[in-house]
């Protein structure tokens, strides 16, 4: 008895609010769609206008349609520009630091997280300070020892600097210091040594977090643009980004339909990338608080 | 060889590359830099970096006599005071939206609204440079309603508000994914309570949500004001520090002074901002610890 007067209360005052928040509803839903039609403006400009002539892209008023679609200026991109290298560097370097981070970063993740060793506390406090360090700081002297290492202008220059960062080492050893010691002292008194441990134990439970970390570093290296931009002073060993930046200050500054297609080429593959693993980026953002 | 000396070899195996690599692409120019900062050096010493001439605290002198430098904590501070809170209040406003009980196309807002994090600052700029032309789209739409818009990168007033606006375009999404963490981890049965009792959904945000987001909020707040702090790629990529020096960061006249070779001066200058940063960290976990 009691409970149906309860439920029938409840349904009661359910069917209200739900009339009563419609309009609500429909405000709020209206509100977010507005907003994220500003937010994806500039991106649909710029895929829109990749497919522009440029004649059309400058045009006053403003069109957002292409007339007269047109791939002439990914076509120029290829042919007059070296794009297909500056995207293979690109691609090498962001895969060469994300295969060094998860190996490094993981491998002292657990001799942080799982080992005794003289000054273990005082290097993980460096690595924690590390971490709010600016980039500006590092910059002018990196650039003093990889020039004096004679590593400018070419792919080690590049790579060696980011192919491990604190940021990295943090994640791993934050994840496997939860890995029970239960689990590790038991294979050790099945008389496996750390490698094994390490290999057949602790890494296959750490997919979460070496997840997080490729995501966040292949984003970081993929967009980075001003250790490259210093560093690679040749045509043949310019990441993407450097490309761009020095083709929009250069005579083809003007070229809106050259600038916008090389902006998609940058753009594209971590956009899909994110589509794909839209969840891991989020959440390895948003758990880090960095990208 | 004893057990406790194979173990130490056995870990200096496992952290051994890491450690060679983090102390000299990390540790040692941190360090390095802090010693040029106190030396003459400039980019003719590059070769012979170590026989420059002690100058003691001269650079650090030098950068706040320099009008230059003290326009460019001006301006790091106007970026900072502007756009942490802006871009606070526009991620909480869609993560409270997001949280509100809509399903149908939540994932889909989330991911729209995020995307702008994942993009490269060089591939967005060359969009941005347009939009902000004297007769590009922000001034059209700004037109429909009546409104004279400015040249808003060759404008030294408007200069900064541009910069701020792309800024928060391109940050909101990583506070709004931590606030919607935070929100969810808010039990739904206080929100209720407080709607029984009669509360209106603003008195509810204001009392029950807003107090328990507090560790959230904080843990944004640290997060935006290190990374604004080193406000850098806006204006490298849009304005090069001008017009007349109105967008020139601490960062960016750190890498001025690199690019004139003035090694030292750049050095000092990065520093004062590592001293800005650490101390307001400092602060700023002291005041979350002494509220949590």
């Amino acid at each position: 008895m009691t409970a149906t007067t309860v439920s029938t209360v409840a349904s009661a005052s359910g069917v209200k609010a739900a009339t009563r928040l419609r309009p609500a509803r429909i405000l709020l839903y209206g509100a977010l769609a507005l907003g994220l039609v500003a937010t994806l403006a500039p991106f649909a400009w710029m895929f829109l206008g990749s497919i522009k002539p440029t004649g059309e892209i400058v045009a006053n008023p403003s069109v957002w349609l292409p007339r007269s679609p047109t791939f002439g200026n990914f076509q120029q991109l290829l042919s007059k520009q070296n794009f297909a290298l500056y995207f293979f560097n690109s691609t090498l370097v962001a895969v060469t630091c994300v295969a060094g981070n998860l190996l490094f970063s993981s491998m002292a993740g657990y001799a942080f997280a799982k080992l005794e060793f003289a000054g273990k506390r005082l290097l993980f406090g460096l690595v924690l300070a590390m971490l709010i360090i600016p980039g500006v700081t590092t910059f002018v002297p990196l650039f003093v020892l990889v020039s004096n290492l004679g590593l400018s202008n070419s792919y080690l220059g590049l790579i060696l600097p980011f192919v491990v960062t604190p940021l990295g080492v943090f994640l791993m050893r934050q994840f496997i210091n939860d890995v029970p010691d239960s689990l590790v002292e038991a294979a050790r008194l099945d008389g496996a040594g750390d490698a094994r441990i390490f290999l057949r134990v602790v890494l296959p439970l750490c997919r979460p977090p070496l997840a997080t970390l490729a995501i966040l570093t292949f984003l970081a290296q993929w967009n980075n643009f001003l250790w490259p931009l210093v560093i690679a002073q040749t045509e043949d060993h310019y990441t993407l980004p450097v490309a761009l930046a020095l083709f929009s200050v250069g005579a083809n500054g003007t070229n809106y339909g050259l600038l916008l297609s090389g902006a998609v080429t940058v753009v594209t593959p971590i956009v899909l990338l994110f589509l794909v693993l839209q969840k891991q980026f989020i959440q390895g953002i948003a758990n880090t608080g960095l990208k | 060889m004893g057990a406790r000396a194979r173990r130490t070899a056995i870990a200096w195996t496992f952290c051994g590359p890491f450690i060679a690599l983090f102390a000299t692409f990390g540790l040692w120019p941190v360090i390095s830099s802090l010693s040029m900062s106190v030396t003459d050096i400039t980019a003719r010493d590059i070769r012979t970096p170590f026989g420059v001439n002690f100058v003691g605290l001269a650079h650090y002198t030098a950068l706040f006599t320099d009008p230059t430098f003290l326009r460019a904590v001006v301006n790091t501070l106007y970026f900072v005071a502007v756009g942490i809170p802006l871009t606070m209040v526009i991620a909480l406003a869609i993560a409270v939206a997001l949280n509100s009980g809509i399903r149908r196309a939540k994932g889909f807002f989330r991911v729209g609204y995020f995307a702008p994090v994942v993009t490269s600052v060089v591939a967005i700029a060359v969009v941005w440079r347009y939009l902000y032309e004297p007769d590009g789209m922000i001034n059209s739409i700004l037109a429909v309603v009546g409104i004279h818009g400015p040249d808003w990168l060759n404008d030294p007033n408007w200069s900064m508000p541009a910069l701020i606006l792309m800024a928060v375009w391109r940050h909101f999404g990583i506070p709004m994914v931590i606030f919607l963490a935070g929100l969810q981890s808010i039990p739904a049965d206080l929100l209720e309570a407080a709607r029984v009792d009669g509360a209106t959904r603003w008195q509810s945000f204001r009392s029950v949500t807003l107090p328990l987001l507090r560790p959230t909020t904080l843990v944004v707040a640290v997060l935006l004001s290190i990374g604004y702090l080193q406000f850098f790629e806006e204006p490298f990529v849009m304005t090069s520090g001008g017009p007349l020096g109105s967008t020139t960061s601490i960062s960016y006249y750190a890498y001025e002074q690199f690019g004139f070779g003035n090694y030292g001066m750049a050095s000092a200058a990065s520093y004062v901002l590592v001293a800005a940063i650490g101390l307001l960290s400092f602060v700023q976990f002291r005041i979350f610890r002494a509220r949590a």
